[in-house]
């Protein structure tokens, strides 16, 4: 079963590869692929269409000046399932495209533990066991995996009706649905604040597919030592004696 | 009012706010679909094929163009004889009704001062959870429109101070329309009449108290078991989910969610971002 995965995944790989490109400069890291960047956005296109379809349901009477972006309040509800069928779809891909580097391991109980310097921002570097993903970035994984799977059941039940799966089923997966949406919601704050401004440089590594090297020892210094194989610490000691000794000339 | 006083009166443009009711006694029903005629006509509704399935009944169930259904059924007694049941199937226009517990869209679903639940299309989207709110499973969706429809108690009529198209239409007398007093204390009187003259111990009133009672009710031979007249609950219920999550979790939650937005705003302004390593040393910093 995992290797039929990890086939999968190395032939998708490949064949995205020969289409697209992920140009690396010297001094820069290969972040992300051309196949997992595809993925990304194609799971946040659908994340947004859903979302956005979903707020028309959600609050009509707020939205109500949104809505003929859709074709109006009907259209919007009868495209809502399909958006959300796409990005549950694109997300499973993802999923299975990160199964190994979004596993749970010591290094992200040690990360826990250090949460709140880095959520303070007073910790200039993650701890050195910071591997591809960190803690954080796992977490938030994890749960749109759990969200994903309730929006599914829930949204297949509220999809094919009442009158299909009876009215308490429906009752209740309009409830499970929406608290699922409201995490996510608040999640996807998060998501894009941490990836833009909260920690400057990381967007490339979704768009160009390459990340700096020193983007790389302060936030993935595991990571970091795993690919070049030289140690992150000493790498930013030397890129600081480096700058400094430029600013004295 | 009337009074010697010319101008204008304290009190005036005072009016009794009545709650309208239909009462339909199921004992007089002779099944012969009038009313579902009337409804078809006067609310200008498409021909609509009938299913036969060796019943009298012209289909399974009430449809988005269809809203007024006789329903058909045999129930055999205790003595072993058989009891022929006739129910006129409709939007019960309950005085809590679960379609507007359920229902996300403002205005779509309206309850009127005088107790006629109706739904208004235009502010419909077409969610269809007022399909799981109803416990008489009434709201019909129509693919094409993507809206829902049923019964409206026919509120344009009432609001001429006509009755429903169904009531004009019947020739027995079994069907009633008039304030829910009148109709409850008709109906109670007629139950007494079963219960004393005709035999009928367990006659009486189907006005279900769980959604507030309706602004239908029914005069049934044996109340005790309403389930028998195709499928009337005898205990018809909302959703709890729905009043709960609708008034108090949808709008908290959902504040709850934009403080992530807040959140990260305010993390920006206060800790600041975090940078990649090194850093340009700061202003008034000195290094090495």
């Amino acid at each position: 079963m995992a290797s039929a995965v990890e086939r999968f995944d190395d032939k998708a790989r490949e064949t995205f590869e020969s289409v697209g490109q992920t140009t690396v400069y010297q001094g820069e890291l290969l972040r992300h692929p051309v196949y997992t960047r595809v993925l990304h956005w194609m799971v946040a296109l659908f994340f947004f269409l859903a979302l956005f379809t979903g707020f028309g349901i959600y609050l009509p009477w707020l939205f109500r000046w949104f809505t003929p972006i859709f074709g109006g309040g009907q259209l919007l509800r009868a495209m809502h399932p399909w958006f959300g069928l796409g990005f549950v779809v694109f997300f499973a891909l993802q999923t299975l495209n990160w199964l190994k580097p979004m596993a749970w391991t010591p290094a992200d109980t040690n990360w826990m533990r250090h949460m709140k310097e880095m959520v303070s921002s007073q910790a200039k570097m993650e701890p050195p066991d910071t591997p591809f993903f960190n803690a954080g970035q796992k977490i938030q994984f994890w749960e749109i995996v759990g969200g994903s799977i309730a929006y599914l059941i829930t949204g297949i039940i509220m999809w094919a009706g009442a009158r299909t799966f009876g009215r308490i089923p429906v009752a209740i997966s309009y409830v499970i649905h929406d608290i699922s949406a409201l995490i996510m919601l608040g999640g996807i704050f998060i998501h894009i604040y941490e990836s833009t401004f909260g920690q400057p440089g990381t967007f490339q590594a979704m768009t160009r597919g390459a990340v700096s090297e020193a983007w790389a020892w302060t936030f993935h210094p595991a990571w970091y030592k795993d690919i070049t194989g030289r140690d992150p610490v000493q790498a930013c000691e030397a890129a600081r004696r480096k700058m400094t000794a430029g600013n004295k000339s | 009012m009337i009074s010697a006083h010319p101008g204008a009166l304290p009190g005036h443009g005072v009016q009794r706010n009545l709650e309208v009711c239909k009462l339909v006694d199921t004992t007089t029903c002779i099944g012969c679909k009038a009313c579902e005629v009337a409804c078809v006509e006067w609310n200008d509704m498409p021909f609509s094929p009938t299913t036969f399935d060796n019943t009298y009944q012209t289909m399974p169930e009430t449809r988005w163009n269809f809203w007024n259904l006789i329903k058909f059924n045999e129930h055999q007694k205790e003595d072993g004889t058989i009891q022929w049941l006739m129910r006129k199937d409709q939007c019960m226009h309950c005085a809590d009704p679960g379609c507007l517990a359920a229902c996300p869209a403002d205005g779509a679903i309206v309850k009127y001062s005088n107790g006629i639940v109706d739904f208004n299309q235009e502010n419909c989207i077409g969610c269809e959870f007022c399909v799981s709110g109803c416990p008489f499973n009434i709201p019909r969706f129509n693919p094409e429109t993507k809206r829902v429809y049923k019964c409206t108690l026919c509120s344009d009529r009432v609001g001429e101070g006509l009755e429903p198209a169904c009531i004009k239409a019947c020739p027995t007398g079994c069907l009633k329309f008039g304030t829910k007093d009148d109709m409850k204390f008709i109906a109670e009187e007629r139950a007494k009449q079963l219960r004393e003259n005709f035999g009928m111990e367990k006659a009486g009133v189907y006005d279900p108290q769980s959604v507030g009672g309706t602004h239908v009710i029914y005069v049934l031979h044996d109340a005790t078991d309403p389930e028998r007249y195709g499928g009337l609950p005898k205990n018809p219920e909302i959703p709890w989910s729905y009043t709960v999550w609708k008034w108090l979790f949808k709008p908290v939650l959902g504040t709850f969610a934009l403080f992530g937005l807040l959140g990260v705003c305010l993390h920006y302004v206060t800790a600041g971002p975090r940078r990649t390593q090194p850093e340009p040393p700061r202003k008034g910093e000195r290094h090495g």
